[in-house]
């Protein structure tokens, strides 16, 4: 086939670069869901360790 | 502590990428068969080799796995094998896409380098069904890093028997003829492959450090409200995170 010309080429192209950016974008999501389960659960911990603190 | 080196790693892909990205479009000129097409495997080919890597790599953590018996690399095993299935995944899509663009099919069911990279694809989609398919966690490890061996084993075969295949549509990258790039070309695509490889490292260490995180968090918690606090993890695919039994008081 020849070679697409770029005005038609170039929607390829940022199609296969904008599902690279879509898949890191995910994962930075699924990381930030996981980070906040974390924080909220650091959180939760820090409480109960006051509170066993404040009792002895 | 996976989580050490971290921001200079992080800083470092992202500038290593980046400036691949800008080498893609400012510098490299396009090519004279394919035309403005041919920027695509800058992306596509780097992620398809990082995600091989990914898997081969999986395999000698596994080894190291069941050579130790330390569940350790059982969890690295499972996270390189994972981040190279989020990589075979992009490769897919932006073969497809380049495929569409040069070919004018999404897919071509007879070409080996396609078929095979596929084949290997859905071999290592069935490794988080296996491991989710075995309760018993010690079972679930040992059977998963004989897979993730057999198949890593797999992968440099199959690798091999697509280059020595005849009838290749499919461009030859790293070859005898494929491989004479011009410089700008061969610049450009190393700079790509160490900034995937990179990318790569960092979200394997991401990874690797919230899954540490949690099972310390795991172990805080213990500690501070006996084993009842602890909830029970359940059935997964993921390895059971390292939780050592509480000491007797």
């Amino acid at each position: 086939m020849p070679a697409l010309p770029l005005d038609e080429a170039g929607k390829y192209v940022a199609a296969a670069y904008l599902v690279f950016l879509a898949l890191i974008l995910i994962y930075v999501a699924i990381m930030a869901v996981k980070l906040g389960r974390i924080e909220k659960e650091l959180v939760e911990l820090n409480e109960l360790a006051d509170r066993a603190e404040e009792s002895k | 502590m996976y989580g050490k080196g971290m921001r200079p790693l992080a800083i470092g892909t992202f500038f290593v990428l980046t400036g691949a990205f800008a080498l893609v479009f400012f510098w490299v000129p396009a090519d004279a068969d394919q035309g403005f097409i041919q920027k695509i495997f800058y992306l596509h080919v780097p992620m398809a080799i990082v995600a091989l890597g990914g898997f081969i790599a999986g395999g000698v953590m596994a080894i190291c796995h069941l050579r130790t018996g330390n569940s350790k690399w059982d969890l690295r095993s499972y996270v390189s094998i994972h981040m190279a299935l989020v990589l075979a995944v992009g490769a897919l899509i932006t073969g497809s896409i380049w495929a569409r663009a040069a070919w004018g099919h999404w897919w071509v069911w007879d070409e080996p380098t396609l078929v095979s990279f596929l084949i290997v694809f859905l071999l290592y989609a069935t490794y988080q069904p296996l491991r989710f398919a075995i309760e018993d966690p010690e079972k679930q490890a040992r059977y998963a890093s004989v897979f993730a061996i057999t198949a890593g084993a797999f992968v440099p075969l199959n690798f091999l028997a697509v280059r020595m295949a005849e009838s290749l549509a499919h461009p030859r990258v790293l070859g005898a003829t494929g491989g004479a790039m011009p410089s700008e070309m061969r610049i450009t695509f190393y700079v790509s492959l160490i900034g995937m490889a990179l990318l790569f490292i960092t979200l394997w260490k991401y990874e690797m450090a919230s899954k540490h995180t949690t099972a310390q968090l795991r172990i805080l918690r213990r500690r501070l409200l006996g084993d009842d606090g602890v909830a029970p993890t359940g059935r997964s695919a993921a390895p059971s995170t390292v939780l050592p039994a509480r000491p007797k008081p």
